[in-house]
C-alpha cells in the first residue's frame, strides 16, 4: 500500500535535515504505528506524506500503491487516497461542517471521474456515520471545528475519514487532547473503517491508544529514522522502559 | 495656487454650460440653491481631506470615458416577485416598466413631481443632502441636486407586498447619468428596495430616505458589473423613533466607485445597519466605501460591515464614522471593516473613526487587512478540495459576515452565487 524508501527531508526556510532516510513498507490492511521522543520527526514525515508546504524532499521516495506520492498536490494526493487525521484540526469560521465535508467528498469523487453524490445520498450517510461517533446535528451545521472541543475535533476527523473512504490513513498524535472516554470513541470509529483494502499508520507517544487500536507492526522513530520494527510488544517496552534503552541499544 | 482657488477655477469651468433643468417653482429654488452652495463649496479635489485616498478626477471631469456595461451587466433578482421601475441611459422608461401602481406606495417620477408647482417631495428634495453637508463637505451630491434629470419619488403609506425595483440600463455605453430618488416612509410602514445595474458609463446617484417612526426600509444594491464605469453614490437617511435601515451594497468591478452613506438617527431605539462586500481585480478597480452615522436619539443601534476582496493592485478604500452626539446615551455602535488581499499588489487603505460626547455608549470599530489563511487552505486541499475551490470557499467565509446583513435570504443567497462566480473566474 505505502512504500517509503531512503526518505530525506529537509525545512524549505533553514537548513535543518529532520528525515534522514525512513524506510517504512505498509501492507494492504496493515496497521502501522510509529512512536518516538519529541522531535524525532513523526509529524514531519506525516506533513510530507500529505505535502504540507515548507517540506523540501532532498531524497527518497514515497508511493501508495506505486503512484509516486511526492510529485502530487495535496488534492491530489487525497484524491488517491491518503488521509491525514491531524494532531490539531483547523478551525474554518463562515465554512459550514457539512457544506465542507460535501464539497471534499464530491471534489475527491469528480477528481476520480466519479459521479458527485446526491444530496439526498449525502445526508444520510453523513447522518449514519455521524451518529455512529455520537456526533450531533448541531456538530454537523457549526463552521468547521469551531468551538468544538478536543474530543469533538477528533471525531471531527474520524468522521471526515469515513466520509472519505481513504486507503491509507495516516493519524498523527489522534490521542492528544483526548479525555479516556474520547479515545475509547474514537478508536471505536477508527477500528470500525478497518479493513482488508485500507491500511492505517498510528503515530503515537503513548502505548495507551494502542490498546484500543492494536497494530500489527510497531516502529521505533529517532533523529529522523526508524531505528527499531516489532510487534506490539515493542509498544509495551516504550511504555514500561521509555526510549533511552532502546536509543543506547541502537547507537 | 491655493486649493480653495484651484477648486473654484476647476468648479466654474466644469459648469460652463451646465444649466438647471426646467421645473417647477419648489424645485427650481431648490437646484438654484443647491447650485449657489456647489459654487460656493467648490468640487472635490484629491487634495481635500476626504478624498485623501481616492482622487475624484474621473468622477468630477468633463470627459466620460465609456464603460462596458452593455456586454457585462446580466439581469438579478429574476425570480423576485416585484414592481420594477427601469431606467435606461439614466431616463426613466414606462413602456419597458411594470405597472407602478402597487398597494401601499406611491411612485412619481421625478420630473413629474418637479413640475407640479406643489407635491410631497418638496420636504425631502435637497434636504436631507443640505444636512449631511455638516460637518463634512458632499459636493458631488449638491451637483445631483441642482442638476439630477431623472429619478424616482417613493412614498410608503403602507406594507406593499413585493419590493420595488429601481434597475439600471444602458442603451449606449457613453452617457453620463445624474439620478435623484428621494423615498418617504410614513410610521409604521415597510418597503424593500432593491436598485441594481449600471445607470452610465459615469453616474451620480443620490438617494434620500425619510424614515418615520417605526418604518423599516430594506435596501439592496448590487451595482453593475462594468469594468470601465464610474460612479458616485450617496444615501442620505433620517431615522425616526423605533425605526430600522438596512442597506446593502454589492460591487464586483468597477474602475471607480464612491458609495457614500449618511444616516442620523433621530428618534430613540432606531436601527441602521450598513454593509457591503467589493471584490476587485486589476490596477483599473478603485472602490471607496465612506460611511457617516450619526447618533442624536437614546439607544440607537447602528452597525458598520464592509468586507472588501482585492486581487492584482486593485484598491479599495473605507472611511467610516459614528458620530455620538452628547446626549444620545446607550447608544451601541459597531464597525468593522475588513479586506482579503488575494496577492501583494493590492490594496487597501481604512480610516475608522468614532467620536463620542455621550459617556454611557458601547462603540467597538475594527479594520484589519489579511491574506488566505494558509493552514486553513492546507486542510481543506488535504481532504481533496482542488486549490482554487479550497480559496473561493474561504473568500466566502471571510465575506459572510457582510452578507448576512442582508434580511431576505433569497437574496443574500443570489448575490453569494454571483460572488462565488466571480471568485471562481478571478482564481
Amino acid at each position: 500500500m505505502l512504500e517509503i524508501k531512503n526518505l530525506h527531508v529537509q525545512l524549505e526556510e533553514e537548513d535543518k535535515q529532520i528525515l534522514k532516510g525512513v524506510d517504512l513498507k505498509i501492507g494492504a490492511g496493515e496497521v502501522h504505528a510509529i512512536m518516538g521522543p519529541n522531535g524525532s520527526g513523526k509529524s514531519t514525515l506525516s506533513y510530507v506524506l500529505s505535502g504540507k508546504d515548507g517540506y523540501e524532499v532532498t531524497d527518497g521516495s514515497a508511493t501508495l500503491e506505486d503512484v509516486d506520492l511526492l510529485d502530487m498536490d495535496p488534492e491530489e494526493r487525497a484524491a488517491a487516497g491518503l488521509f491525514l487525521a491531524f494532531q490539531y484540526p483547523v478551525e474554518i469560521p463562515g465554512v459550514g461542517n457539512m457544506t465542507f465535508l460535501r464539497t471534499a467528498v464530491n471534489a475527491q469523487r469528480k477528481s476520480r471521474g466519479e459521479e458527485e453524490m446526491s444530496a439526498g445520498d449525502f445526508l444520510k450517510e453523513v447522518r449514519a456515520r455521524a451518529k455512529e461517533l455520537k456526533i450531533d446535528a448541531d456538530m454537523l451545521k457549526r463552521p468547521v471545528n469551531v468551538g468544538f472541543s478536543g474530543g469533538e475535533k477528533k471525531r471531527n476527523e474520524i468522521l471526515q475519514m469515513a466520509m472519505l473512504a481513504p486507503k491509507m490513513c495516516v493519524l498523527d498524535e489522534t490521542d492528544s487532547g483526548l479525555d479516556v472516554d474520547a479515545m475509547k470513541l474514537v478508536s471505536e470509529g477508527v477500528n470500525a473503517l478497518r479493513s482488508e483494502g485500507r491500511s492505517f499508520l498510528v503515530i503515537t507517544h503513548y502505548q495507551r491508544l494502542l490498546d484500543h487500536i492494536k497494530p500489527d507492526v510497531v516502529h521505533i522513530m529517532a533523529n529522523g529514522r526508524i531505528i527499531k520494527t516489532g510487534g506490539p510488544e515493542l509498544a509495551l517496552e516504550v511504555e514500561n522502559n521509555g526510549y533511552a534503552d532502546i536509543l543506547a541499544e541502537v547507537s | 495656487m491655493a486649493l480653495p482657488q484651484i477648486k473654484a477655477d476647476a468648479t466654474k469651468d466644469r459648469l460652463i454650460g451646465m444649466a438647471i433643468p426646467a421645473c417647477g417653482a419648489w424645485a427650481t429654488t431648490a437646484r438654484q440653491d443647491a447650485l449657489n452652495r456647489l459654487i460656493a463649496m467648490g468640487l472635490p479635489h484629491k487634495r481635500d481631506e476626504y478624498w485623501r485616498y481616492t482622487d475624484p478626477a474621473l468622477l468630477v471631469g468633463t470627459e466620460v470615458s465609456p464603460s462596458d456595461a452593455l456586454r457585462t451587466d446580466t439581469p438579478i433578482f429574476m425570480d423576485k416577485d416585484k414592481v420594477r421601475l427601469i431606467f435606461v441611459d439614466g431616463v426613466f422608461d414606462a413602456d419597458a416598466s411594470d405597472d407602478p401602481t402597487l398597494e401601499g406606495v406611491e411612485i412619481t417620477r421625478l420630473v413629474d413631481a418637479q413640475a407640479a408647482d406643489v407635491h410631497w417631495a418638496q420636504g425631502l428634495y435637497g434636504q436631507l443632502e443640505t444636512a449631511g453637508q455638516n460637518p463634512v463637505d458632499r459636493p458631488l451630491a449638491i451637483m445631483n441636486t441642482a442638476f439630477a434629470t431623472d429619478g424616482v419619488c417613493i412614498h410608503v403609506t403602507g406594507k406593499p407586498s413585493k419590493p420595488l425595483h429601481i434597475s439600471y440600463r444602458q442603451s449606449s455605453d457613453a452617457s453620463d447619468v445624474v439620478l435623484h430618488h428621494v423615498v418617504k416612509l410614513d410610521a409604521g410602514t415597510e418597503l424593500t428596495l432593491l436598485e441594481t445595474g449600471t445607470p452610465g458609463a459615469r453616474s451620480n446617484v443620490v438617494l434620500e430616505a425619510d424614515v418615520a417612526d417605526n418604518a423599516t426600509l430594506h435596501h439592496v444594491r448590487p451595482q453593475g458589473r462594468a469594468h470601465n464605469r464610474a460612479v458616485a453614490t450617496h444615501l442620505f437617511a433620517r431615522v425616526g423613533t423605533e425605526a430600522t435601515l438596512k442597506s446593502f451594497t454589492l460591487a464586483m468591478n468597477g474602475k471607480m466607485t464612491r458609495n457614500e452613506f449618511v444616516a442620523d438617527i433621530i428618534g430613540d431605539d432606531a436601527v441602521v445597519h450598513v454593509g457591503g462586500v467589493c471584490v476587485g481585480d486589476g490596477k483599473d478597480f478603485h472602490h471607496d466605501d465612506t460611511v457617516f452615522i450619526t447618533h442624536d436619539a437614546l439607544n440607537g443601534e447602528s452597525r458598520q460591515v464592509f468586507k472588501k476582496v482585492l486581487r492584482n493592485a486593485a484598491t479599495g478604500v473605507f472611511q467610516g464614522k459614528i458620530l455620538v452626539k452628547a446626549g444620545a446615551q446607550k447608544t451601541d455602535g459597531y464597525q468593522i471593516s475588513q479586506s482579503l488581499l488575494l496577492d501583494e499588489d493590492a490594496q487597501f487603505l481604512a480610516k475608522p473613526e468614532l467620536e463620542i460626547y455621550a459617556d454611557d455608549v458601547a462603540c467597538s470599530h475594527g479594520s484589519t487587512t489579511g491574506a488566505i489563511d494558509e493552514t486553513a487552505l492546507f486542510y481543506l486541499r488535504s481532504r481533496g478540495v482542488p486549490e482554487q475551490q479550497a480559496t473561493t470557499l474561504l473568500t466566502l467565509a471571510f465575506l459572510a459576515e457582510a452578507l448576512d446583513e442582508i434580511a431576505d435570504e433569497a437574496l443574500a443567497e443570489e448575490l453569494r452565487d454571483r460572488l462565488e462566480g466571480w471568485l471562481a473566474r478571478h482564481g
